[in-house]
């Protein structure tokens, strides 16, 4: 039977993609693993693999959207199979057209069990008494309990039904009562809603297993360790469960727009509160109202009098407007610089590139090559800065792994050298050309861009003298690299033409004191003015 | 270090404070020569003579009034109610003379008095005997309201009432003198206003005051046994009340039970049920819960008495309710 694809996680953070482009044509035959689509997230563009058997049957998302993480972007099915239905209800999940009815799970015969499990809640309350326990203490101090009354109180009620792991399988009674819940409102606890938002989960994917289909903490967990089972695929269930969801997904899931980042792909919201109003029962319409969040047009303000415009921040900006705030909020930078001689290290570049030769397209070392090097071997003689604060903990690593900061028309990455330290330096630039050159096209792998120890980032090239750069966390320090100067410099007590270059170190002071970064430094210092130790 | 009894505690604390400021005394029915109507107060008549421990008739409106005038003037009155629900009697000098001298003589006059004695439902003593005031007293600005679980809470708590220049109504469990605690000797003080986390526990929050901790604990103890690992805080004082503490227990777990023995329309759980709602609303996975007793006078019947109070089985039907188990 035909059924919808949702969009899985592609990366840990991720909360919503633009599906750049679709690699598979409708009708497409495509097994588990097939690479269907490339989606950018918050980190590099993705490749979206399916994990399903069939044939795609029908895009509901052309390329250049932005869609949210699970909501639907194809039906996959056996050829030839009819999808009016489920492309209507993937539109109405999509607009959250919450007049929608909801039927899909009854229609797989299964029994709505909501009603009976209301019925017989309420029976609990009193349950027949036994016999009185011996009393106990219960807190290890010598207590004897209050004196009247302690038999009554002590009494159990008839041995409950087994509990055991209640909490930590919650997902058992899963589907009891969701699809029996009024159609129109997408219920969940204030607590479900935080962690949804924290978790990446969408919540019109989660089935509630509380009163009326109530979605609760322990849906929100399960569907959280589903995702990361399946990277984003449910099961069958789960995804019939879904479109029943999303026929009355609403006003839940405009509350979520609300306290999440805004999304300027959806339609308008009013539609689909008046929907909803006009669905509800009168007690939910007054809470969809005030769930109801304004729609959020992007770059047609109308105050905006054609002074200005507003661009839709990327997935990629929000990203690193998140990390920035962070790092700079939360991690107490200090700052040290450091003039160095540059004279030695242009000469020893200038040696190596000449025995490189000069092929077409061949390798030339740059001196910021020399200088992640020479940044990974001080790492390597100081591991006291490579380095990261845990909270109650510092940890040491023990490789050296530099992010190096490279700078794409849409942002800023970040991919890693590993093991810097023990590479030469050939394969090092090689390297950072072959990161940078696919970094520039949004081809980096997440284990690329994640893992980095230290970073390195360099503004030499536009002439920048100097600067002070954010420490990437978890990371305990970055490099700020400035441009090489003519200087006059003074050399055995008269004044010479000099080359100076200088470093800045952004240290987390959790980490690594001002003496520490200063004697970094010193250690960095002597090798990038003794540069042949860099071969060492 | 000494295991005592609630009521001993009491008696030191009083002790205690009597020995180090000359100006506190106790005042009531019964507290002299016959020791206290609960034996709180025996031995004082011998170690501190009549001067000090005032044997007074059945007349609580005067005797009140005597004690917030001595407080007035400087003395630090301990006024013994047999039970509280002889207190109100005297209402009107609690609530109009004790509650508000302070405000009202623009700060000229202090009123460093401590109403005690029990309160809340004991055995078959009949509704007129059988009531849980503090919600009464809660409501009331002006007045500290206190009421300690244990023998620890109640010595500290009772000699820190008995120094703080304000009003403070301190109402002991009458169901909880014989209950036993490791209490320190000497000089022990607890602030009033702190909660104390009588047991830790990740999954839901158990909020509760004097005999209905001692429920909460046993309940904890039994939905242990189902996996369920419950948190269960003692308010200690009513007024001022630790939100802070309370808040940050429901934060951690998400859910909340406020357990209280009177009665459930304006209880003081109420109150505490909307600080939570107001303070932990991104965390909270269910409906706060509240466990009270019915809504009705007390019965005389013993088995009509159990049935209308808190008792632990409706901790634990609540705890299930909160955790959507049921």
């Amino acid at each position: 039977m035909a059924q919808i694809i949702g969009l899985p996680k592609l990366s840990p953070t991720m909360e919503e993609g633009v599906l750049v482009r679709w690699t598979k044509k409708e009708g497409d035959k495509v097994s588990p693993g097939d690479l269907v689509a490339e989606v950018e997230t918050d980190k590099a563009n993705m490749d979206f693999n399916i994990e399903d058997e069939g044939v795609l049957l029908k895009f509901l998302v052309k390329e250049g959207e932005t869609v949210k993480l699970g909501a639907p972007v194809a039906i996959i099915g056996k050829a030839g199979e009819d999808v009016a239905a489920l492309v209507e209800q993937a539109k109405a999940g999509g607009s959250g057209g919450a007049a929608a009815p909801a039927p899909a799970k009854p229609a797989d015969g299964k029994p709505a069990k909501g009603a009976e499990d209301s019925a017989s809640a309420p029976a609990a309350r009193r349950e027949p008494r036994e016999a009185t326990r011996p009393e106990q203490d219960q807190t290890g101090k010598a207590a004897v309990k209050p004196a009247a009354k302690s038999a009554a109180a002590a009494a159990r009620p008839a041995p409950a039904k087994p509990t055991a792991g209640a909490k930590a399988a919650p997902a058992a009674p899963a589907a009891a009562t969701a699809s029996a819940a009024a159609p129109g409102r997408l219920l969940a606890s204030p607590l479900a809603k935080t962690l949804a938002i924290e978790l990446g989960i969408d919540l019109r994917q989660v089935t509630g297993t509380g009163p009326g289909g109530r979605i609760v903490e322990r849906d929100v967990r399960a569907a959280a360790e589903n995702a990361g089972k399946s990277n984003g695929h449910g099961s069958d269930d789960d995804r019939a469960e879904a479109a029943a969801h999303d026929g009355g997904a609403g006003d839940g899931d405009a509350g979520e727009g609300d306290a999440g980042d805004g999304d300027s792909a959806e339609p308008a919201e009013d539609d689909r509160a008046g929907e909803a109003r006009a669905a509800a029962p009168p007690r939910a319409a007054a809470t969809s109202q005030a769930l109801t969040v304004r729609a959020r047009p992007v770059a047609q303000d109308a105050d905006s009098d054609g002074d200005w415009t507003d661009a839709p921040a990327s997935s990629m900006r929000k990203r690193i407007a998140s990390r920035m705030t962070e790092a700079k909020r939360d991690v107490p930078h200090i700052y040290l610089m450091r003039e160095l001689d540059a004279a030695p290290l242009l000469a020893y570049r200038q040696r190596l590139n000449d025995l490189l030769g000069d092929k077409p397209g061949g390798l030339k070392i740059s001196v910021n090559d020399l200088v992640i090097k020479a940044t990974a071997l001080a790492l390597r003689r100081m591991p006291e800065c490579n380095a990261s604060w845990q909270g109650d903990a510092i940890r040491q690593f023990h490789r050296v792994h530099i992010g190096v900061a490279v700078a794409i028309p849409e942002g800023l990455v970040t991919p890693v050298v590993r093991d810097a330290d023990a590479k030469g330096i050939g394969s090092i630039a090689a390297e950072i050309k072959d990161l940078a050159d696919r970094a520039r096209k949004r081809a980096l792998k997440v284990h690329e861009i994640n893992g980095s120890t230290f970073s390195v980032s360099n503004l030499g090239m536009f002439g920048i003298e100097r600067f002070t750069a954010i420490i990437n966390p978890p990371e305990a320090g970055i490099l700020a690299v400035g441009a090489v100067r003519d200087l006059p410099v003074v050399a055995a007590g008269s004044v010479v033409a000099g080359k100076r270059m200088t470093v800045t170190m952004s240290c987390d002071h959790r980490v690594i004191d001002g003496a520490t970064g200063a004697r970094w430094l010193t250690v960095l210092a002597e090798l990038i003015e003794k540069p042949e130790s860099l071969a060492l | 270090m000494p295991v005592i009894s609630y009521r001993e505690a009491l008696n030191q604390a009083m002790r205690e404070e009597m020995e180090r400021d000359p100006d506190v005394f106790i005042m009531g029915e019964e507290v002299g020569h016959y020791n206290g109507a609960y034996k709180v107060t025996q031995g004082l008549l011998q170690r501190f003579s009549e001067r000090r421990i005032v044997d007074a008739p059945i007349a609580e409106m005067g005797f009140t009034g005597i004690g917030v005038g001595a407080a007035m003037v400087g003395l630090r009155p301990i006024v013994e109610f047999m039970t509280f629900n002889f207190s109100l009697v005297a209402i009107d000098q609690i609530i109009n003379n004790a509650a508000k001298i302070y405000q009202m003589s623009g700060g000229q006059y202090h009123v460093p008095i401590v109403f005690r004695g029990p309160g809340g439902p004991a055995v078959q003593v009949g509704s007129q005997h059988s009531q849980a005031l503090e919600s009464f007293y809660a409501h009331v600005p002006g007045l500290k309201v206190v009421m300690p679980s244990t023998a620890l809470d109640a010595k500290g708590l009772l000699k820190t009432a008995i120094r703080d220049d304000n009003p403070v109504v301190f109402i002991e469990g009458e169901t909880l003198y014989n209950t036993t605690w490791e209490v320190p000797d000497g000089d022990l003080l607890i602030p009033l206003g702190q909660a104390d986390v009588k047991r830790e526990g990740a999954d839901i929050t158990l909020i509760a005051w004097s005999k209905m901790v001692w429920t909460c604990l046993d309940a904890a103890r039994q939905l242990a046994d189902d996996g369920i690992d419950c948190e269960v805080v003692d308010i200690r004082s009513l007024r001022p009340l630790d939100v802070d503490t309370l808040a940050g227990s429901v934060r951690k777990t998400g859910r909340c039970v406020v357990v209280e023995i009177g009665w459930p329309v304006a209880g003081f759980g109420a109150e505490i049920a909307y600080q939570m709602q107001r303070l932990c609303m991104d965390s909270l996975d269910a409906p706060i819960e509240r466990v009270t007793s019915d809504d009705v006078p007390m019965p005389y019947a013993k088995n009509l008495e159990d049935e209308v109070q808190p008792q632990v089985v409706d901790v634990v039907a609540a705890v299930r309710r909160a955790l959507y188990l049921d």
